[in-house]
């Protein structure tokens, strides 16, 4: 035994004696996780949130979150003897005064893109291959926790610098609380300690981001990754993947040098961004006054998708009674959002209430094999998109030579139009795919080599897949839709029969493919 | 299920395939080299973060493609660092993919259930407890409690009462006031007829005593865009063409949307855009809605010249500026 | 850390706005003289006015009519002014390549000579706002950048953006960047309110605020790239277009190349 042997001994058995670690280390440090590139989405997340933590607190050791009026005298000279609050002035002198200080804003800013650029794509993933069935469906409602988390989260931080663009943001933010009806004006009013945009905001959201929102964050990504690493991880089907089993490469060495270099490479490319690529020069737009806007004022891409339905809305407005409802407000930014992730919430709950499958599922679905998920999926992004790209219609109405009134109108029918198309072609070509997989299976794969048979006819030389090909195409289930009587045994028709009939029809449509090739089929065509 | 038929078997996880660094000496020798540069690297980048942090000065600019006339020091600074980091990252996982051990290893899942018993012991723990304090023959207690419970998430919702002052009046009124001056912003220069041509605008604010300090507040709601127009491309009903003044004409620049500023004015069709949701506004007809989702009309200051020759306001506006709420008539 | 206010007095800023400078000079010079100092004698005016008509009836008239009354598809140029002329001849847009909703800039028809003798026969029409001269457009003395860079934000951000780059208008018109215009011609069309564009008259914003208004322009022209690669100053659109481009790129490929098997 090396002194080193000994010591690293003593030292664990100091621990050991007492917390009894040592049996919870054995376990977990021989944990499996399994490898896909597809599962590292969620750790860029993770990673962007804690490059967040840290560049954050490098702001906050400056950052001044007062709206009290100062005169600019730092070094940047087109402000110079301008008058602007503390929080703007305090920000540029982040930025020019403070070596590394813009650095760390850009990466802050870069970081905070990057971390709901990740969470959404991690979100695409789990529910494409359907990693949300039981049991995980806590995990799911926690992961869309933290998006709408993130998005406030996200707001509040970009509207801190108190810049022009910022303040355009806040002032529309208000305009929402203020449309609420009956209790609108009086929560502006408290939010913003009386008239917007008054000396009450920016303190007092400086501390939602900096102390409660990320608390909620600790704490959510927390029990978030607890449920992974307990439940395990999922795993993509292939040969000797089974639902009892994980495929895999130990916590110890392997997985932790890949997940904690990957933590440096997620650290290292967001400052490659924040050292080439300018990211909210505040400078340029100057300090906020209500009475001045830039064009092309935008939020961060992960509200832009608000934007553009606050943009497409139609003019509408209730007066009922001398009160006023602003539909054209309230439904594009609060209801529509507001249904769309509840909805997203409880899909789990929803799908396993359509297909009735209440087991547990740890081999993921290849989303083809899924055509109504997958369908689904595609026709909320459709949707998102669309509200996106008319959230920057201007900058895309001159980019490309085009009017806002054009992309204004193809968002307005687009929105009802393209959602329900994209739907169809999804569906269509998940069960398209499922065809060749099933012609891949029993014919095997096409050579390209053309031989010709004794009688003169030419035919392409197809070669057999191997067995784990074959088996990754055809391990997956193939359910029959739930079989719901509309009356039982004795001709007594039950209660909720519309419901019944709105489950099994949506049950049907989930249950749409192509059958699987099986044994039978191969055997069937050898025999021939 | 269609399992009955007879499916493809699972041929169970392929063997293992060597990798050359397991099997040739040489290979994971070069392997080692490759990961022990990129750290090297990493340490070339954090020399480079130190040095530009102490040696480039921060108003050197140097010429980038791309990029552009770029500084220096906040470059390298991120050069530096991003090298730094990203090539731990990349040393580490080459390390990890090379050159420790990568065969797959399979442990089982364990059921999440609880056994019956241990399900069956719970749920007797869990009714002795509340039988022990008594919950459901104390009906009395259990009621009260429900009762402080429920009221004790009243008080943050108390608390948090003097976060702000009651709206009152405010979001009705502005400073605007009979005869209040129109003046430039910047600058509270008051105007005159005849300093606007036709086409022209002006922005504008309501006139205060000198020494006096505009609230962000009230600028808010007190913006005005000025634009002058020939008065007979006016298309405006007999009380709204009064509150012109030889062709100009006043609005709120406070988009009657969200409250955006609106002053982007084309002066060839007479239309305001508002940037934020690009509600579009006609001037000849009294600011009305002629594309986007703003419902309202921009509301129309009332003006005229005072004894001196300079614009002022008529009247007060006669309705609540900005962005609707609930309280608003109409 | 005084970096800022020295950049401008940076080895490369020095040059640059002395070409700047002498190309404005060189454009503005001869135009400039005739509409303002006029040391043309009365025959010379009157010769050149001559040259002008001569030039309108060749280029101009099939639309704007025989004496400049407007037509179905322009606008009448009878009291429009020699800085109307200037700043829609100069800068390539009047004759209109073709007719779309609004005329580009793009390289003049006519050469300095031509767009003097056009504006001198234009303004002799009627009366119009002149020709600003060159003793009239010294912003780097009599501007000041941090007012401009206010009033630019008051007036202008709201169609050409807070950096001056240009925005989108309704029905397919835009506001046209203001990088790299001439002084004059940024004076000429704040004075003179070309196409959509208001007018802002000298009361409202005064001469002086309109040189600081150019000196801010010319300030953020020549701004340095102080965090990096400007992704054309637009906002957060194009931010947004990076991170889901080169952001998640780069890091969904070394995840790819993470998960890969050594060989």
């Amino acid at each position: 035994m090396t002194a080193r042997e000994r010591i690293a001994g003593s030292v664990a058995n100091y621990v050991d004696e007492r917390t009894g670690a040592a049996k919870w280390m054995k376990k977990n440090l021989t944990k499996v996780f399994p490898d896909h590139w597809s599962f590292l989405l969620g750790e860029i997340a993770l990673y962007s949130f804690v490059i967040l933590l840290l560049s954050g607190t490098f702001l906050t050791f400056w950052f001044d979150p007062s709206q009290r009026e100062v005169i600019y005298d730092g070094s940047y000279e087109p402000l110079q003897g301008l008058e602007m609050s503390a929080a703007y002035a305090s920000t540029l002198d982040i930025s020019f005064e403070i070596r590394g200080g813009l650095l760390m804003r850009q990466i802050h800013h870069w970081a905070a893109l990057i971390f709901m650029a990740a969470i959404v794509v991690h979100l695409m993933r789990v529910y494409f291959t359907g990693a949300f069935r039981k049991p995980r469906e806590f995990n799911w409602i926690i992961g869309v926790g933290l998006l709408t988390l993130g998005i406030v989260e996200g707001f509040l931080g970009y509207s801190l610098p108190d810049d022009l663009l910022s303040g355009t943001g806040i002032r529309i933010a208000e305009a929402i609380i203020q449309a609420l009806p009956l209790v609108g004006s009086y929560l502006a009013f408290f939010a913003f300690g009386g008239a917007f945009p008054g000396e009450a905001f920016i303190p007092r959201i400086y501390t939602v981001h900096v102390l409660l929102l990320p608390g909620a964050f600790l704490a959510l990504i927390t029990v978030h990754l607890m449920l992974v690493w307990y439940q395990k991880h999922t795993q993509y089907p292939g040969p000797g993947r089974t639902e009892k089993n994980v495929v895999g490469y130990p916590l110890l060495p392997v997985y932790m040098a890949k997940a904690g270099g990957f933590f440096f490479i997620v650290f290292g490319v967001t400052a490659f961004l924040g050292a080439v690529a300018s990211i909210n020069p505040i400078w340029l737009y100057g300090p906020y006054t209500p009475a001045q806007i830039s064009a092309g004022s935008q939020p961060d891409w992960y509200m832009g998708w608000l934007d553009g339905l606050v943009r497409m809305a139609p003019p509408l407005e209730s007066y009922i009674f001398g009160y006023t409802i602003p539909w054209n407000i309230l439904i594009p930014g609060l209801i529509v959002p507001g249904i769309l992730f509840t909805g997203m919430a409880l899909y789990p709950f929803i799908e396993s209430w359509i297909t009735g499958d209440k087991r547990e599922h740890h081999i993921l679905d290849r989303p083809r094999n899924a055509p109504n998920r997958t369908a689904l999926g595609v026709m909320s992004l459709t949707f998102m998109l669309v509200a996106l790209i008319n959230g920057g219609n201007d900058i895309i109405a001159t980019t490309f030579d085009l009017t806002i009134n054009q992309i204004m109108w193809f968002s307005r029918i687009g929105i009802f139009v393209l959602p329900p198309i994209a739907f169809v072609i999804t569906k269509r070509l998940c069960l398209s795919l499922q065809r060749a997989d099933r012609e891949l299976v029993l014919h095997g794969r096409e050579t390209g080599r053309l031989v010709m048979m004794p009688h003169g006819e030419f035919v392409e030389v197809h070669e057999p897949i191997s067995p784990e090909k074959a088996w990754l195409l055809t391990q997956h289930e193939q359910n029959p839709p739930l079989a719901l009587e509309e009356s039982d045994l004795r001709g007594v028709r039950r209660p909720g029969v519309l419901k019944n009939k709105l489950r099994a029809h949506m049950s049907k449509a989930h249950a749409v493919s192509v059958p699987k090739a099986t044994a039978d089929d191969l055997k069937e065509i050898e025999h021939h | 299920m269609s399992n009955e038929i007879e499916a493809i078997k699972d041929p169970g996880l392929p063997a293992h395939v060597h990798r050359r660094t397991d099997t040739d000496p040489k290979a994971a020798k070069k392997a080692e080299r490759q990961v022990a540069i990129l750290f090297l690297l990493s340490a070339l980048g954090t020399i480079t973060l130190i040095g530009s942090y102490i040696f480039i000065p921060q108003d050197v600019f140097i010429f980038f493609p791309v990029l552009g006339n770029t500084n220096a020091h906040q470059l390298f600074l991120g050069l530096g660092m991003a090298a730094s980091l990203f090539f731990i990252g990349m040393g580490a996982i080459h390390w990890a993919k090379t050159l420790m051990p990568d065969e797959e290893v399979i442990i089982q899942r364990h059921e999440f259930r609880s056994p019956d018993e241990d399900r069956a012991d719970f749920v007797k723990a869990a009714k002795d407890g509340a039988a022990a304090a008594g919950l459901g023959r104390r009906s009395l207690i259990k009621r009260s409690l429900g009762l402080s419970l429920g009221l004790v998430g009243l008080s943050p919702l108390i608390l948090l009462r003097d976060l702000g002052p009651l709206p009152g009046d405010s979001l009705t009124k502005t400073s605007w006031k009979t005869g209040t001056r129109l003046v430039t912003d910047p600058g509270d220069r008051p105007i005159r007829p005849e300093d606007l041509e036709v086409g022209a605008v002006a922005q504008t604010l309501p006139e205060i005593a000198k020494g006096e300090h505009r609230k962000l507040s009230d600028i808010a709601k007190d913006a005005v865009l000025l634009i002058r127009l020939r008065p007979e491309e006016f298309n405006l009903d007999a009380e709204r063409l009064s509150w012109t003044h030889e062709g100009i004409i006043a609005f709120s620049k406070i988009c009657s949307h969200m409250g955006c500023a609106v002053a982007l004015y084309e002066q060839q069709t007479k239309h305001l855009l508002c940037p934020c949701h690009q509600s579009t506004f006609d001037v000849t007809r009294a600011a009305k809605v002629i594309f986007g989702p703003s419902a309202r009309p921009l509301p129309q200051l009332a003006i005229k010249v005072d004894s001196e020759g300079y614009l002022v306001a008529q009247s007060p506006f006669n309705e609540p500026v900005g962005p609707s709420f609930w309280e608003r008539s109409s | 850390m005084k970096r800022l206010s020295r950049f401008r007095r940076h080895r490369a800023v020095a040059p640059l706005l002395l070409v700047l400078a002498l190309f404005s000079i060189g454009t503005t010079f001869s135009v400039a003289g005739a509409a303002t100092s006029s040391p043309l004698t009365a025959a010379e005016r009157s010769a050149l006015i001559d040259e002008g008509q001569r030039i309108f009836l060749k280029g101009c008239s099939s639309c704007h009519g025989l004496n400049a009354e407007g037509g179905a598809i322009a606008p009448s140029l009878i009291g429009v002014g020699a800085a109307s002329v200037d700043f829609q001849v100069a800068t390539g847009r009047m004759p209109m390549a073709d007719m779309s909703t609004q005329a580009m800039r793009k390289t003049p028809v006519y050469d300095e000579k031509e767009v003097e003798a056009l504006a001198a026969y234009v303004a002799s029409l009627a009366p119009g706002p002149g020709i600003p001269g060159e003793e009239h457009l010294n912003y780097e003395r009599d501007g000041s950048t941090a007012e401009g860079g206010e009033l630019f934000r008051t007036n202008c951000a709201m169609c050409h953006n807070f950096a001056g780059q240009g925005g989108a208008l309704t029905q397919g018109k835009y506001a046209p960047t203001v990088m790299g215009v001439t002084p004059r011609h940024i004076y000429e069309a704040m004075i003179t309110g070309p196409q959509s564009m208001p007018v802002f008259s000298d009361k409202t914003i005064t001469p002086e605020e309109k040189l600081s208004i150019i000196k801010w322009i010319k300030a953020a022209e020549n701004e340095p790239q102080l965090g990096g690669a400007a992704l054309g100053r637009v906002g957060p659109v194009t931010e947004g277009l990076l991170v889901w481009t080169l952001g998640l790129g780069m890091l969904v490929g070394v995840a790819v190349w993470l998960a890969m098997k050594a060989r």
